[in-house]
Protein backbone atom coordinates (compact mmCIF):
# COMPACT_ATOMS: atom_id res chain seq x y z
CA UNK A 1 0.00 0.00 0.00
CA UNK A 2 2.75 2.60 1.27
CA UNK A 3 4.31 1.35 -2.50
CA UNK A 4 1.28 2.46 -4.10
CA UNK A 5 1.13 5.62 -2.42
CA UNK A 6 4.42 6.28 -3.28
CA UNK A 7 4.39 5.48 -6.61
CA UNK A 8 1.18 7.73 -7.19
CA UNK A 9 2.97 10.80 -5.18
CA UNK A 10 5.55 9.91 -7.51
CA UNK A 11 3.80 10.37 -10.88
CA UNK A 12 2.01 13.34 -9.39
CA UNK A 13 5.21 15.15 -8.30
CA UNK A 14 6.30 14.15 -12.36
CA UNK A 15 2.85 15.62 -13.94
CA UNK A 16 3.25 18.92 -11.42
CA UNK A 17 6.64 19.94 -12.70
CA UNK A 18 5.77 18.62 -16.64
CA UNK A 19 2.67 20.74 -16.87
CA UNK A 20 4.33 23.89 -14.76
CA UNK A 21 7.03 23.94 -17.24
CA UNK A 22 4.55 24.88 -19.60
CA UNK A 23 2.49 27.78 -18.75
CA UNK A 24 3.02 29.97 -21.47
CA UNK A 25 4.83 29.57 -24.61
CA UNK A 26 2.89 31.55 -27.10
CA UNK A 27 5.79 33.63 -27.69
CA UNK A 28 7.04 30.54 -29.89
CA UNK A 29 4.52 31.20 -32.18
CA UNK A 30 5.63 31.20 -35.37
CA UNK A 31 9.19 29.86 -34.95
CA UNK A 32 10.90 26.81 -36.76
CA UNK A 33 9.45 24.54 -33.66
CA UNK A 34 5.85 25.09 -34.83
CA UNK A 35 7.35 23.89 -38.63
CA UNK A 36 9.06 20.86 -37.56
CA UNK A 37 6.07 19.84 -35.40
CA UNK A 38 3.85 20.12 -38.17
CA UNK A 39 6.20 17.85 -39.96
CA UNK A 40 6.80 15.60 -37.45
CA UNK A 41 2.30 15.29 -37.19
CA UNK A 42 1.64 14.98 -40.55
CA UNK A 43 4.05 12.61 -41.81
CA UNK A 44 3.07 9.15 -42.41
CA UNK A 45 4.27 6.95 -39.34
CA UNK A 46 5.97 4.02 -41.44
CA UNK A 47 8.60 6.78 -42.96
CA UNK A 48 9.26 8.75 -39.52
CA UNK A 49 10.13 5.42 -37.88
CA UNK A 50 12.43 4.34 -41.25
CA UNK A 51 14.43 7.48 -41.30
CA UNK A 52 14.29 7.13 -37.16
CA UNK A 53 16.59 4.04 -37.40
CA UNK A 54 19.38 6.01 -39.21
CA UNK A 55 19.97 8.37 -36.29
CA UNK A 56 21.59 7.87 -32.89
CA UNK A 57 19.58 9.43 -29.92
CA UNK A 58 20.57 10.12 -26.66
CA UNK A 59 19.00 8.92 -23.38
CA UNK A 60 15.55 10.20 -22.50
CA UNK A 61 12.67 9.95 -19.87
CA UNK A 62 9.37 9.62 -20.63
CA UNK A 63 7.02 12.26 -18.61
CA UNK A 64 3.69 11.17 -20.42
CA UNK A 65 3.65 7.58 -22.23
CA UNK A 66 1.90 7.95 -25.84
CA UNK A 67 -1.83 8.32 -25.64
CA UNK A 68 -4.15 7.77 -28.20
CA UNK A 69 -7.34 10.50 -28.61
CA UNK A 70 -9.38 12.95 -30.78
CA UNK A 71 -9.26 16.37 -31.63
CA UNK A 72 -12.65 17.58 -32.87
CA UNK A 73 -12.24 19.25 -36.31
CA UNK A 74 -13.99 22.29 -36.65
CA UNK A 75 -15.27 23.83 -40.56
CA UNK A 76 -17.00 27.06 -41.00
CA UNK A 77 -20.40 27.34 -42.04
CA UNK A 78 -20.53 28.72 -45.26
CA UNK A 79 -16.81 28.02 -45.58
CA UNK A 80 -15.68 31.04 -44.39
CA UNK A 81 -17.96 31.46 -41.58
CA UNK A 82 -19.07 30.62 -37.73
CA UNK A 83 -17.25 27.23 -36.49
CA UNK A 84 -19.44 24.43 -36.01
CA UNK A 85 -17.81 20.97 -35.54
CA UNK A 86 -17.40 18.71 -38.09
CA UNK A 87 -16.43 15.25 -37.05
CA UNK A 88 -13.17 14.49 -35.10
CA UNK A 89 -9.55 12.79 -35.85
CA UNK A 90 -7.79 10.46 -33.98
CA UNK A 91 -4.33 11.83 -32.78
CA UNK A 92 -1.60 10.84 -30.39
CA UNK A 93 0.34 12.58 -28.30
CA UNK A 94 3.69 11.88 -25.86
CA UNK A 95 5.87 13.75 -23.59
CA UNK A 96 9.77 13.11 -23.12
CA UNK A 97 12.64 14.97 -21.22
CA UNK A 98 16.35 14.71 -22.40
CA UNK A 99 18.75 14.16 -19.58
CA UNK A 100 20.25 17.51 -20.75
CA UNK A 101 17.13 19.10 -19.70
CA UNK A 102 15.35 20.19 -23.07
CA UNK A 103 11.69 18.82 -23.28
CA UNK A 104 10.01 17.14 -26.16
CA UNK A 105 6.28 17.28 -27.13
CA UNK A 106 4.81 14.62 -29.74
CA UNK A 107 0.93 15.58 -30.69
CA UNK A 108 0.81 13.51 -33.98
CA UNK A 109 -1.99 12.25 -36.53
CA UNK A 110 -3.64 8.71 -36.07
CA UNK A 111 -2.76 6.23 -33.42
CA UNK A 112 0.53 5.05 -33.89
CA UNK A 113 2.32 5.48 -30.16
CA UNK A 114 5.56 4.70 -31.72
CA UNK A 115 5.20 7.72 -34.18
CA UNK A 116 4.25 10.59 -31.24
CA UNK A 117 7.13 9.07 -28.97
CA UNK A 118 9.52 9.74 -31.65
CA UNK A 119 8.02 12.86 -32.37
CA UNK A 120 8.85 13.92 -28.83
CA UNK A 121 12.28 12.87 -29.05
CA UNK A 122 12.91 14.43 -32.20
CA UNK A 123 11.47 18.06 -30.40
CA UNK A 124 14.08 18.06 -27.73
CA UNK A 125 16.76 16.97 -29.76
CA UNK A 126 15.85 19.68 -32.26
CA UNK A 127 15.79 22.19 -29.21
CA UNK A 128 19.80 20.97 -28.43
CA UNK A 129 22.04 22.71 -30.13
CA UNK A 130 24.50 19.02 -29.98
CA UNK A 131 21.46 17.29 -31.67
CA UNK A 132 19.48 19.78 -34.16
CA UNK A 133 21.88 19.01 -37.15
CA UNK A 134 21.48 15.93 -36.89
CA UNK A 135 17.55 15.50 -36.97
CA UNK A 136 17.24 18.51 -39.20
CA UNK A 137 19.05 16.49 -41.81
CA UNK A 138 17.90 12.91 -41.02
CA UNK A 139 14.83 13.40 -40.32
CA UNK A 140 13.06 16.55 -40.54
CA UNK A 141 14.00 18.14 -43.91
CA UNK A 142 13.99 14.66 -45.59
CA UNK A 143 10.03 14.40 -44.15
CA UNK A 144 9.17 17.64 -45.30
CA UNK A 145 10.49 17.35 -48.75
CA UNK A 146 8.97 13.41 -49.24
CA UNK A 147 5.78 15.90 -48.01
CA UNK A 148 6.10 18.49 -50.39
CA UNK A 149 7.46 15.93 -53.29
CA UNK A 150 3.93 14.52 -52.85
CA UNK A 151 1.87 17.84 -52.92
CA UNK A 152 3.64 18.50 -55.92
CA UNK A 153 2.74 15.64 -57.99
CA UNK A 154 -0.74 16.06 -56.53
CA UNK A 155 -0.87 19.66 -57.86
CA UNK A 156 0.03 18.43 -61.38
CA UNK A 157 -1.81 15.95 -61.74
CA UNK A 158 -4.77 18.06 -60.76
CA UNK A 159 -3.33 20.43 -63.21
CA UNK A 160 -4.03 17.85 -65.96
CA UNK A 161 -7.21 17.44 -65.25
CA UNK A 162 -8.70 21.36 -65.98
CA UNK A 163 -11.05 21.67 -68.74
CA UNK A 164 -9.65 24.23 -71.57
CA UNK A 165 -12.69 25.51 -73.10
CA UNK A 166 -12.86 26.70 -76.69
CA UNK A 167 -15.77 27.84 -78.92
CA UNK A 168 -17.10 26.05 -81.92
CA UNK A 169 -17.41 28.95 -84.41
CA UNK A 170 -20.17 27.46 -86.95
CA UNK A 171 -20.00 28.43 -90.53
CA UNK A 172 -23.38 29.45 -91.37
CA UNK A 173 -22.53 29.67 -95.33
CA UNK A 174 -21.15 26.35 -95.99
CA UNK B 1 -41.55 -2.28 -20.88
CA UNK B 2 -40.23 -3.79 -24.38
CA UNK B 3 -38.03 -6.14 -23.41
CA UNK B 4 -37.54 -9.30 -21.00
CA UNK B 5 -34.87 -10.87 -19.69
CA UNK B 6 -34.09 -14.20 -21.95
CA UNK B 7 -31.54 -16.85 -20.41
CA UNK B 8 -30.42 -20.02 -22.27
CA UNK B 9 -29.07 -17.91 -25.57
CA UNK B 10 -25.43 -17.93 -24.99
CA UNK B 11 -24.29 -21.45 -26.79
CA UNK B 12 -26.16 -19.97 -29.75
CA UNK B 13 -25.11 -17.11 -30.04
CA UNK B 14 -21.27 -18.25 -29.35
CA UNK B 15 -21.91 -20.67 -32.61
CA UNK B 16 -23.76 -18.11 -34.68
CA UNK B 17 -20.64 -15.86 -34.03
CA UNK B 18 -18.07 -18.31 -35.08
CA UNK B 19 -20.65 -19.20 -38.28
CA UNK B 20 -20.35 -15.08 -38.89
CA UNK B 21 -16.31 -15.32 -39.00
CA UNK B 22 -16.78 -17.88 -41.28
CA UNK B 23 -18.82 -16.12 -43.59
CA UNK B 24 -16.85 -12.76 -43.29
CA UNK B 25 -13.89 -15.14 -44.31
CA UNK B 26 -15.84 -16.46 -47.32
CA UNK B 27 -13.89 -19.06 -49.75
CA UNK B 28 -10.46 -20.10 -47.81
CA UNK B 29 -9.36 -21.07 -51.42
CA UNK B 30 -9.61 -16.45 -51.97
CA UNK B 31 -6.51 -14.57 -50.65
CA UNK B 32 -7.88 -12.50 -47.73
CA UNK B 33 -8.07 -8.91 -47.94
CA UNK B 34 -5.81 -6.64 -45.58
CA UNK B 35 -6.97 -4.00 -43.93
CA UNK B 36 -4.33 -2.03 -46.10
CA UNK B 37 -6.27 -3.59 -49.11
CA UNK B 38 -9.19 -2.31 -48.03
CA UNK B 39 -8.11 1.51 -47.22
CA UNK B 40 -6.26 1.48 -50.58
CA UNK B 41 -8.05 0.11 -52.86
CA UNK B 42 -12.21 0.53 -51.41
CA UNK B 43 -11.07 4.06 -50.68
CA UNK B 44 -14.92 5.74 -51.21
CA UNK B 45 -16.32 3.22 -48.71
CA UNK B 46 -13.97 4.48 -46.35
CA UNK B 47 -14.44 7.84 -46.76
CA UNK B 48 -18.17 6.92 -45.98
CA UNK B 49 -17.52 5.51 -42.96
CA UNK B 50 -14.84 8.04 -41.69
CA UNK B 51 -17.74 10.59 -42.09
CA UNK B 52 -20.71 9.35 -41.22
CA UNK B 53 -18.93 8.09 -38.13
CA UNK B 54 -17.92 11.10 -37.40
CA UNK B 55 -13.80 10.01 -37.16
CA UNK B 56 -11.16 10.75 -39.26
CA UNK B 57 -8.73 7.37 -39.43
CA UNK B 58 -8.73 5.56 -42.40
CA UNK B 59 -7.07 2.70 -41.01
CA UNK B 60 -9.91 2.24 -38.54
CA UNK B 61 -12.71 2.43 -41.05
CA UNK B 62 -10.93 0.12 -43.59
CA UNK B 63 -10.93 -2.69 -40.25
CA UNK B 64 -14.37 -1.79 -39.77
CA UNK B 65 -15.65 -2.16 -42.65
CA UNK B 66 -13.71 -5.72 -42.86
CA UNK B 67 -15.34 -6.56 -39.95
CA UNK B 68 -18.90 -5.48 -41.01
CA UNK B 69 -18.30 -7.97 -44.19
CA UNK B 70 -18.79 -4.29 -46.02
CA UNK B 71 -21.99 -3.29 -44.47
CA UNK B 72 -21.08 0.20 -44.40
CA UNK B 73 -23.86 1.36 -41.94
CA UNK B 74 -22.88 -1.88 -39.21
CA UNK B 75 -18.70 -0.41 -40.00
CA UNK B 76 -20.11 3.35 -39.02
CA UNK B 77 -21.37 2.10 -36.10
CA UNK B 78 -18.82 0.03 -34.70
CA UNK B 79 -16.15 3.14 -35.59
CA UNK B 80 -18.88 5.64 -33.41
CA UNK B 81 -18.73 2.94 -30.59
CA UNK B 82 -14.87 2.87 -31.19
CA UNK B 83 -14.50 6.63 -30.43
CA UNK B 84 -16.24 6.45 -27.63
CA UNK B 85 -13.37 4.82 -25.49
CA UNK B 86 -10.82 7.99 -26.52
CA UNK B 87 -10.37 10.76 -24.70
CA UNK B 88 -10.85 14.15 -26.30
CA UNK B 89 -8.01 16.56 -26.66
CA UNK B 90 -9.38 19.56 -27.80
CA UNK B 91 -10.89 21.19 -30.89
CA UNK B 92 -8.96 22.02 -33.79
CA UNK B 93 -8.71 26.28 -34.89
CA UNK B 94 -12.05 26.17 -37.42
CA UNK B 95 -10.34 25.04 -40.68
CA UNK B 96 -9.74 27.35 -43.95
CA UNK B 97 -10.75 25.51 -47.07
CA UNK B 98 -10.39 28.67 -48.97
CA UNK B 99 -6.29 27.33 -48.58
CA UNK B 100 -7.68 23.80 -49.72
CA UNK B 101 -4.81 22.11 -51.70
CA UNK B 102 -7.33 21.55 -54.63
CA UNK B 103 -6.94 18.00 -56.62
CA UNK B 104 -10.98 18.54 -58.11
CA UNK B 105 -13.00 21.93 -58.43
CA UNK B 106 -15.53 22.55 -60.56
CA UNK B 107 -18.16 25.49 -60.72
CA UNK B 108 -21.53 24.51 -62.40
CA UNK B 109 -22.84 27.99 -62.03
CA UNK B 110 -19.62 30.24 -63.17
CA UNK B 111 -17.82 28.75 -66.53
CA UNK B 112 -15.19 30.97 -66.17
CA UNK B 113 -14.48 31.21 -62.58
CA UNK B 114 -10.76 31.95 -61.69
CA UNK B 115 -8.28 28.86 -61.37
CA UNK B 116 -10.87 26.93 -64.04
CA UNK B 117 -12.69 23.45 -63.59
CA UNK B 118 -10.87 21.12 -62.25
CA UNK B 119 -11.80 17.61 -62.54
CA UNK B 120 -9.53 15.67 -60.74
CA UNK B 121 -10.46 11.61 -60.49
CA UNK B 122 -14.20 11.77 -60.86
CA UNK B 123 -16.24 9.05 -62.21
CA UNK B 124 -18.39 11.90 -64.26
CA UNK B 125 -18.17 11.51 -67.81
CA UNK B 126 -17.28 7.58 -67.38
CA UNK B 127 -19.51 5.68 -69.70
CA UNK B 128 -20.76 3.25 -66.51
CA UNK B 129 -19.96 0.03 -68.96
CA UNK B 130 -18.44 -2.49 -66.73
CA UNK B 131 -14.53 -2.58 -67.37
CA UNK B 132 -13.97 -6.66 -67.24
CA UNK B 133 -10.44 -6.13 -67.39
CA UNK B 134 -10.32 -5.16 -63.79
CA UNK B 135 -11.85 -8.76 -63.49
CA UNK B 136 -8.72 -10.29 -64.81
CA UNK B 137 -6.57 -11.47 -61.91
CA UNK B 138 -3.56 -10.22 -61.42
CA UNK B 139 -1.34 -8.34 -63.95
CA UNK B 140 -3.73 -5.66 -64.65
CA UNK B 141 -1.40 -2.74 -65.69
CA UNK B 142 -2.88 0.69 -64.46
CA UNK B 143 -2.06 3.15 -67.03
CA UNK B 144 -1.19 6.53 -65.09
CA UNK B 145 -2.03 9.67 -64.50
CA UNK B 146 -1.28 12.34 -66.91
CA UNK B 147 1.49 15.05 -64.82
CA UNK B 148 1.01 18.30 -66.30
CA UNK B 149 4.34 20.80 -66.05
CA UNK B 150 2.41 22.70 -64.39
CA UNK B 151 1.16 23.26 -60.90
CA UNK B 152 -1.96 24.37 -59.85
CA UNK B 153 -2.14 27.83 -57.74
CA UNK B 154 -1.39 27.50 -54.21
CA UNK B 155 -5.29 29.00 -53.58
CA UNK B 156 -8.22 29.15 -55.67
CA UNK B 157 -10.56 31.61 -55.17
CA UNK B 158 -13.94 30.43 -53.93
CA UNK B 159 -17.10 31.32 -55.92
CA UNK B 160 -18.14 33.74 -52.94
CA UNK B 161 -14.74 35.47 -53.14
CA UNK B 162 -14.94 35.92 -56.64
CA UNK B 163 -18.38 37.45 -56.09
CA UNK B 164 -17.81 39.19 -53.05
CA UNK B 165 -17.25 42.66 -53.98
CA UNK B 166 -21.00 42.83 -55.87
CA UNK B 167 -22.50 41.76 -52.89
CA UNK B 168 -24.40 39.48 -55.39
CA UNK B 169 -24.11 36.26 -53.22
CA UNK B 170 -24.32 36.19 -48.90
CA UNK B 171 -21.57 36.50 -47.03
CA UNK B 172 -20.92 33.92 -44.46
CA UNK B 173 -19.46 36.39 -41.15
CA UNK B 174 -17.79 35.19 -38.28
CA UNK B 175 -20.67 36.73 -36.19
CA UNK B 176 -19.59 35.13 -32.68
CA UNK B 177 -15.71 34.03 -32.09
CA UNK B 178 -16.84 33.44 -28.26
CA UNK B 179 -18.91 31.04 -28.39
CA UNK B 180 -18.21 26.87 -29.04
CA UNK B 181 -20.41 25.51 -31.81
CA UNK B 182 -22.66 23.10 -30.54
CA UNK B 183 -21.62 19.55 -29.86
CA UNK B 184 -23.67 16.34 -30.40
CA UNK B 185 -21.16 14.51 -29.23
CA UNK B 186 -21.59 16.46 -25.77
CA UNK B 187 -25.22 17.61 -26.05
CA UNK B 188 -28.77 15.83 -27.13
CA UNK B 189 -30.51 16.93 -29.67
CA UNK B 190 -32.85 20.16 -29.37
CA UNK B 191 -34.88 22.72 -31.04
CA UNK B 192 -34.82 24.81 -32.65
CA UNK B 193 -31.68 24.38 -33.93
CA UNK B 194 -28.64 26.50 -34.62
CA UNK B 195 -26.96 26.45 -38.30
CA UNK B 196 -24.16 25.11 -36.30
CA UNK B 197 -26.13 22.23 -35.05
CA UNK B 198 -27.29 21.06 -38.35
CA UNK B 199 -24.33 21.15 -39.89
CA UNK B 200 -23.05 18.75 -37.50
CA UNK B 201 -25.75 16.90 -37.83
CA UNK B 202 -25.98 16.30 -41.54
CA UNK B 203 -21.83 16.31 -41.74
CA UNK B 204 -22.65 12.69 -39.61
CA UNK B 205 -26.14 12.00 -41.51
CA UNK B 206 -26.76 9.18 -43.33
CA UNK B 207 -25.73 9.99 -46.98
CA UNK B 208 -28.77 8.11 -48.20
CA UNK B 209 -31.88 9.76 -46.58
CA UNK B 210 -29.63 13.24 -47.33
CA UNK B 211 -29.65 12.41 -50.73
CA UNK B 212 -32.99 11.21 -51.11
CA UNK B 213 -34.27 14.38 -49.08
CA UNK B 214 -32.34 16.80 -51.54
CA UNK B 215 -33.29 14.82 -53.78
CA UNK B 216 -37.40 15.61 -53.19
CA UNK B 217 -36.63 19.15 -53.03
CA UNK B 218 -35.45 18.95 -56.09
CA UNK B 219 -38.89 17.46 -57.18
CA UNK B 220 -40.51 20.24 -55.63
CA UNK B 221 -40.58 19.37 -51.69
CA UNK B 222 -39.81 22.37 -50.67
CA UNK B 223 -37.55 23.14 -53.59
CA UNK B 224 -35.07 25.90 -53.52
CA UNK B 225 -34.24 25.60 -57.36
CA UNK B 226 -30.11 25.16 -56.34
CA UNK B 227 -27.42 25.51 -58.95
CA UNK B 228 -23.97 24.52 -57.96
CA UNK B 229 -21.55 27.25 -57.27
CA UNK B 230 -19.00 25.22 -56.58
CA UNK B 231 -17.89 21.71 -55.03
CA UNK B 232 -14.26 21.16 -54.10
CA UNK B 233 -11.64 18.24 -53.26
CA UNK B 234 -8.43 18.24 -51.73
CA UNK B 235 -6.32 18.46 -48.59
CA UNK B 236 -7.38 20.92 -46.22
CA UNK B 237 -4.79 21.68 -42.97
CA UNK B 238 -6.07 20.90 -39.85
CA UNK B 239 -4.26 23.22 -36.86
CA UNK B 240 -4.47 22.22 -33.35
CA UNK B 241 -3.03 23.99 -30.03
CA UNK B 242 -1.87 21.89 -27.40
CA UNK B 243 -1.95 23.30 -23.82
CA UNK B 244 1.64 22.35 -23.06
CA UNK B 245 2.88 24.17 -26.30
CA UNK B 246 0.68 27.23 -26.32
CA UNK B 247 0.78 27.55 -29.77
CA UNK B 248 -0.81 26.16 -33.07
CA UNK B 249 1.04 23.49 -34.66
CA UNK B 250 -0.47 21.39 -38.06
CA UNK B 251 -1.61 18.27 -37.24
CA UNK B 252 -3.00 17.04 -40.63
CA UNK B 253 -3.56 17.49 -44.46
CA UNK B 254 -7.12 15.90 -44.66
CA UNK B 255 -9.02 15.28 -47.63
CA UNK B 256 -12.28 17.13 -47.68
CA UNK B 257 -15.25 17.59 -49.92
CA UNK B 258 -16.86 21.05 -50.09
CA UNK B 259 -19.99 22.15 -52.16
CA UNK B 260 -21.65 25.62 -52.35
CA UNK B 261 -25.21 25.37 -53.54
CA UNK B 262 -26.74 28.98 -54.48
CA UNK B 263 -30.33 29.09 -54.11
CA UNK B 264 -32.12 33.05 -55.17
CA UNK B 265 -33.67 35.46 -52.48
CA UNK B 266 -35.32 37.62 -53.58
CA UNK B 267 -34.50 40.21 -50.28
CA UNK B 268 -36.65 42.47 -48.24
CA UNK B 269 -37.08 45.91 -47.12
CA UNK B 270 -33.46 45.83 -45.56
CA UNK B 271 -31.85 43.55 -47.60
CA UNK B 272 -31.09 43.68 -51.88
CA UNK B 273 -32.38 40.23 -53.54
CA UNK B 274 -29.18 38.32 -53.55
CA UNK B 275 -28.19 34.78 -54.00
CA UNK B 276 -28.60 32.58 -50.68
CA UNK B 277 -26.01 29.56 -49.76
CA UNK B 278 -26.31 26.41 -48.73
CA UNK B 279 -23.17 24.10 -47.39
CA UNK B 280 -22.14 20.98 -47.70
CA UNK B 281 -18.80 19.46 -45.84
CA UNK B 282 -17.43 16.16 -45.37
CA UNK B 283 -14.24 14.15 -44.80
CA UNK B 284 -12.76 12.52 -47.65
CA UNK B 285 -14.22 12.62 -51.09
CA UNK B 286 -17.73 12.18 -50.73
CA UNK B 287 -19.47 14.57 -53.51
CA UNK B 288 -22.46 13.34 -53.84
CA UNK B 289 -22.93 13.28 -49.85
CA UNK B 290 -21.84 17.39 -49.88
CA UNK B 291 -24.45 18.02 -52.27
CA UNK B 292 -26.76 16.75 -50.85
CA UNK B 293 -25.82 17.80 -47.42
CA UNK B 294 -25.90 21.59 -48.89
CA UNK B 295 -29.15 21.49 -50.69
CA UNK B 296 -30.56 20.10 -46.97
CA UNK B 297 -28.91 22.66 -45.21
CA UNK B 298 -30.26 25.79 -47.05
CA UNK B 299 -33.78 24.13 -46.99
CA UNK B 300 -33.53 24.28 -43.17
CA UNK B 301 -32.79 28.04 -43.37
CA UNK B 302 -36.56 28.65 -44.46
CA UNK B 303 -37.18 30.10 -40.56
CA UNK B 304 -34.12 32.80 -41.18
CA UNK B 305 -35.13 33.35 -44.51
CA UNK B 306 -38.65 33.77 -44.10
CA UNK B 307 -39.69 30.99 -46.05
CA UNK B 308 -43.08 29.49 -44.92
CA UNK B 309 -42.67 25.80 -46.10
CA UNK B 310 -44.37 22.57 -44.76
CA UNK B 311 -41.93 20.07 -47.08
CA UNK B 312 -40.29 17.27 -45.27
CA UNK B 313 -36.61 18.89 -46.16
CA UNK B 314 -37.84 22.20 -44.83
CA UNK B 315 -38.56 20.82 -41.14
CA UNK B 316 -35.77 20.41 -38.99
CA UNK B 317 -37.10 17.96 -36.58
CA UNK B 318 -38.14 15.32 -39.11
CA UNK B 319 -34.30 15.94 -40.56
CA UNK B 320 -32.71 15.64 -37.58
CA UNK B 321 -34.01 13.75 -36.14
CA UNK B 322 -33.72 10.76 -38.69
CA UNK B 323 -30.46 11.45 -40.11
CA UNK B 324 -28.70 10.06 -38.07
CA UNK B 325 -27.83 6.27 -39.79
CA UNK B 326 -26.27 5.15 -36.00
CA UNK B 327 -29.96 5.78 -34.30
CA UNK B 328 -31.97 4.91 -37.35
CA UNK B 329 -30.51 1.45 -37.78
CA UNK B 330 -30.76 0.77 -34.11
CA UNK B 331 -34.27 1.23 -33.46
CA UNK B 332 -35.84 -0.34 -36.95
CA UNK B 333 -33.49 -3.10 -35.69
CA UNK B 334 -34.02 -3.58 -32.07
CA UNK B 335 -37.45 -4.66 -33.29
CA UNK B 336 -35.53 -8.15 -34.10
CA UNK B 337 -34.72 -8.21 -30.21
CA UNK B 338 -37.30 -10.28 -27.77
CA UNK B 339 -40.72 -8.18 -27.32
CA UNK B 340 -42.34 -11.39 -26.19
CA UNK B 341 -43.65 -9.61 -23.21
CA UNK B 342 -45.37 -6.89 -25.62
CA UNK B 343 -46.81 -9.94 -27.81
CA UNK B 344 -48.13 -12.07 -24.60
CA UNK B 345 -49.97 -8.86 -23.25
CA UNK B 346 -51.07 -7.97 -27.27
CA UNK B 347 -52.49 -11.60 -27.54
CA UNK B 348 -54.29 -11.54 -24.16
CA UNK B 349 -56.03 -8.09 -25.23
CA UNK B 350 -56.72 -9.15 -28.80
CA UNK B 351 -58.70 -12.45 -27.58
CA UNK B 352 -60.47 -10.16 -25.43
CA UNK B 353 -61.42 -7.99 -27.96
CA UNK B 354 -62.16 -10.27 -30.43
CA UNK B 355 -64.41 -12.57 -27.63
CA UNK B 356 -66.37 -9.17 -27.23
CA UNK B 357 -66.70 -8.75 -31.27
CA UNK B 358 -68.32 -12.22 -31.05
CA UNK B 359 -70.39 -11.83 -28.10
CA UNK B 360 -72.03 -8.90 -29.55
CA UNK B 361 -72.16 -9.76 -32.87
CA UNK B 362 -74.02 -13.46 -31.54
CA UNK B 363 -75.95 -10.73 -28.94
CA UNK B 364 -77.61 -8.68 -32.23
CA UNK B 365 -78.35 -11.97 -34.04
CA UNK B 366 -80.00 -13.22 -30.64
CA UNK B 367 -81.85 -9.82 -30.79
CA UNK B 368 -82.61 -10.03 -34.60
CA UNK B 369 -84.18 -12.97 -34.69
CA UNK B 370 -85.92 -12.24 -31.46
CA UNK B 371 -87.63 -9.10 -33.02
CA UNK B 372 -88.21 -11.04 -36.26
CA UNK B 373 -90.23 -13.37 -34.02
CA UNK B 374 -92.00 -11.14 -32.32
CA UNK B 375 -92.96 -9.56 -35.96
CA UNK B 376 -93.54 -12.79 -37.11
CA UNK B 377 -96.34 -13.47 -34.67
Amino acid sequence: MQVLIQSIQKLFAMTQSYTDEFVDNSQLAGTPRQGWLSTLAKAPASEVLRLWEGLVAPESQVLRPAETGMVMVRGRTGGAGNPFNLGEMTVTRCAIRLATGETGIGYVAGRDKAHAYVAAVADAMMQSSVWHDQVRDGLIEPLQQASDARRDVLSRKAKATQVEFFTMVRDRKA
Amino acid sequence: MAYVAVKGGERAITNAHAWLGEMRRGDVAVPELSVAQIREQMGLAVDRVMAEGSCYDPDLAALAIKQARGDLPEAIFLLRAYRTTLPRFGASTPIETADMAVQRRVSAAFKDIPGGQVLGPTFDYTHRLLDFKLAADGGHEVPPAQVSEEVMPTQLATIAQVFAHEGLLEGDPVTDTSAQPYDLTREPMAFPADRDQRLQALARGDEGFLLSLAYSSQRGWGSTHPLCGEIRMGEVSVGFTPDELGFEIELADLPMTECIMLSGFAGSAEQAPQYTRGYGLTFGHNERKAMSMSIVDRALRGRELGEEGQAPCQDEEFVLYHSDVVEASGFVQHLKLPHYVDFQADLQFLRRLRREFFDAKAKALAEQAEHMKEAAE
